[in-house]
């Protein structure tokens, strides 16, 4: 019990956190007077000061690294929240109706997803790129189709156990529809696994995302993510170590947050540990 | 609704369930595993059928195609008089409310995500019974029914003991005021002293409402105490049936007796002849030609062999039947001049 608390007040904690970056990326960058493209021809490469009002400090560039972190975060978490709904709907219903109906289909669609996950994953992103140019839905599109299938596997495994238990048969002997049948009882088994999964998702698209940007396949300048503000940053790490600090710190405690909010929302949502 | 005077409220034909074996990497069909194969009895209302036999002998799977939880291959299942094989969507729908099931294993058959409302309501809104507000009332005289309090309700099923939460699965199959229960091994995953709560529970619960119950067991002890009847299954056939008292001392069949025998004696010092049946219960993807207990049988004869025994009746009132040549007039070879015994040896 004691430890339940804890781990509740350390989810709420991650939610505080959470919705809080939420606000500070939509709205931060409207109280700076400096905008996330347009260079401060005075101050190239300062750490951080008050009096100039660029309180994250300058990149080589003269940029305000305030702005820019928080014009870089509105990529990030909009890159996780898209492609994570995305492969959550693609995933869940594809899962669910492979493992709910079984036999044949399942196998058809199981062995579809194996040759999906077959194909190297930056080879298909660098194919998409170079057929439709760079574009950063091409991005929300390319994470989402890829991290579906194991959302898909999952799903599958969980609904193909859900399946054969005796309160589904009970819910088919009292004349439920299959349709009822799916939302009344399996939908509802499903959603701890599902959440949990959504919840370590988000951080790893976060974490694809800042690794195609570091390669240079992902968001173009001049805007930017947290993920091509740390590359930009780690090449300047000597001689302004200001301009790695903050989009780092700000991309560690979003992924942490996401963790720790995943764990409560398991818990939340079982009614055993209640 | 009455049944009609000499009518039984459930009749089951020559029904069967076999289930495709798959084979190769085509998944092309190479044989059927018959679970069920021509079971055919009737169930008076508010009577009890015992359906005993062993592990994979094709109980469940009975007992789930009556209720069309399976689709049946072949034969004819009559509730209160109309044919229910051929049933589907809206009148089948309406005819589970008179059929329902109790379930084995008391922690797989409530949803852990649901309370104890939320399971109970659904068959009432399912088939729309009485008005919303209504319902929750319902359900609660459906837990003070069962032996256990109102306020429970709101509780999940991970809260409660194994007999509590069986106590809620009779509950649930009472919601739509069922004629026909079928229990299929209601009592197996319990302790003793709460598989006896149970049973009392149920033949009180069946004097209360006049419910006809098809109880699936593979204990001959618990058969006994609540049966009217008693039905032993060997590879999806029915070989024996009779009222339970004339089932348990004058078994006809060599396999009731074997199975009969088995049971122990709560008389200290008093020997027991147990019957061991040689070799294992043949594959029921696989069975035996003629009789299907022939392999494992002491008093095989050759046409066990090759001719499946026809059920007859062994006495005047027709109501114990036994499908057996040597208890069939027509086989019984007569130069060994054994005629087919009548008590337990």
């Amino acid at each position: 019990m004691i430890s339940w608390h804890l781990k509740n007040r350390a989810s709420l904690a991650a939610l505080v956190v959470l919705v809080g970056m939420v606000v500070m990326v939509i709205f931060g960058p409207m109280i700076s007077q400096w905008d996330h493209e347009i260079p401060d021809w005075d101050h190239y490469s300062i750490p951080p000061s008050l009096e100039t009002d660029h309180w994250f400090g300058t990149d080589a560039l003269g940029r305000d690294l305030y702005v820019r972190t928080m014009v870089g975060g509105r990529i990030s978490l909009l890159v996780g929240l898209v492609a994570t709904l995305v492969s959550l709907v693609i995933g869940v219903t594809y899962g669910a109706v492979a493992g709910y109906f079984g036999g044949r289909l399942d196998n058809l669609m199981m062995r579809a997803v194996d040759v999906i996950y077959a194909l190297p994953f930056m080879f298909l992103v660098i194919l998409l790129m170079v057929v439709f140019g760079r574009n950063i839905f091409l991005i929300f599109v390319a994470i989402g189709a890829i991290n579906w299938l194991d959302m898909a596997r999952i799903v599958r495994g969980q609904t193909m156990s859900l399946k054969n238990k005796e309160f589904m048969e009970a819910a088919r002997a009292c004349g439920a529809t299959e349709r009822q049948v799916i939302i009344r009882h399996v939908v509802p088994n499903l959603l701890g696994v599902v959440v949990v999964y959504v919840t370590l998702t988000i951080p790893q698209v976060i974490l694809v995302e800042s690794f195609l940007s570091f390669l240079g396949l992902g968001v173009q300048e001049p805007l930017t993510s947290w993920g091509a503000l740390v590359n930009e940053g780690a090449q300047e790490l000597e001689t302004a170590p200001w301009s790695l600090l903050f989009p780092a710190s700000f991309l560690a405690i979003t992924l942490f947050a996401f963790n720790f909010l995943g764990d409560g929302l398991r818990d939340a949502l079982d009614p055993k540990d209640r | 609704m009455a049944v009609a005077a000499g009518q039984p409220l459930l009749r089951v034909r020559d029904l069967a369930r076999y289930f495709p074996v798959t084979g190769g990497i085509i998944r092309r069909t190479v044989g059927h595993l018959k679970a069920v194969d021509g079971v055919s009895f009737d169930l008076e209302a508010g009577q009890t059928l015992g359906l005993v036999g062993e592990s994979g002998c094709g109980k469940s799977t009975l007992g789930r195609t009556i209720l069309r939880l399976h689709d049946p291959c072949r034969g004819q299942v009559v509730l209160d008089g109309m044919d229910i094989t051929a049933l589907s969507g809206k009148a089948l729908k309406q005819k589970r409310r008179d059929m329902q099931m109790i379930f084995q294993d008391p922690f797989a058959s409530l949803s852990p995500r649901r309370t104890v409302m939320q399971i109970l309501r659904e068959p009432l809104d399912i088939h729309r019974i009485g008005r919303r507000e209504d319902r929750r009332r319902q359900v609660e005289a459906l837990l003070e029914t069962v032996g256990l309090s109102p306020p429970m309700a709101s509780r999940y099923p991970h809260e409660f003991s194994g007999g509590q939460r069986q106590r809620i699965g009779i509950a649930r199959a009472l919601a739509l005021n069922p004629k026909f229960i079928v229990a299929d091994e209601a009592v197996s995953a319990l302790d003793v002293s709460v598989q006896a709560q149970i049973l009392n529970l149920i033949t009180d619960l069946q004097e209360r409402f006049g419910i006809a119950f098809l109880f699936i067991t593979h204990d001959l002890g618990v058969v006994r105490h609540v049966s009217h009847r008693v039905a032993v299954m060997y590879l999806g056939r029915i070989v024996e049936s009779a009222p339970v008292d004339r089932l348990f001392e004058h078994p006809h069949h060599p396999y009731t007796r074997a199975l009969l025998s088995a049971i122990p004696s709560p008389e200290p010092g008093r020997k027991r002849i147990r019957i061991i049946l040689p070799g294992e219960v043949p594959s029921p993807a696989n069975p035996p030609p003629g009789c299907p207990f022939h392999p494992r049988c002491p008093e095989a004869m050759d046409i066990c062999r090759t001719r499946v025994p026809k059920t007859l009746a062994v006495d005047a009132a027709g109501l114990h039947q036994v499908s057996c040549h040597l208890h069939d007039p027509d086989h019984v070879p007569s130069a060994s001049g054994r005629p087919p015994s009548t008590e337990n040896s």
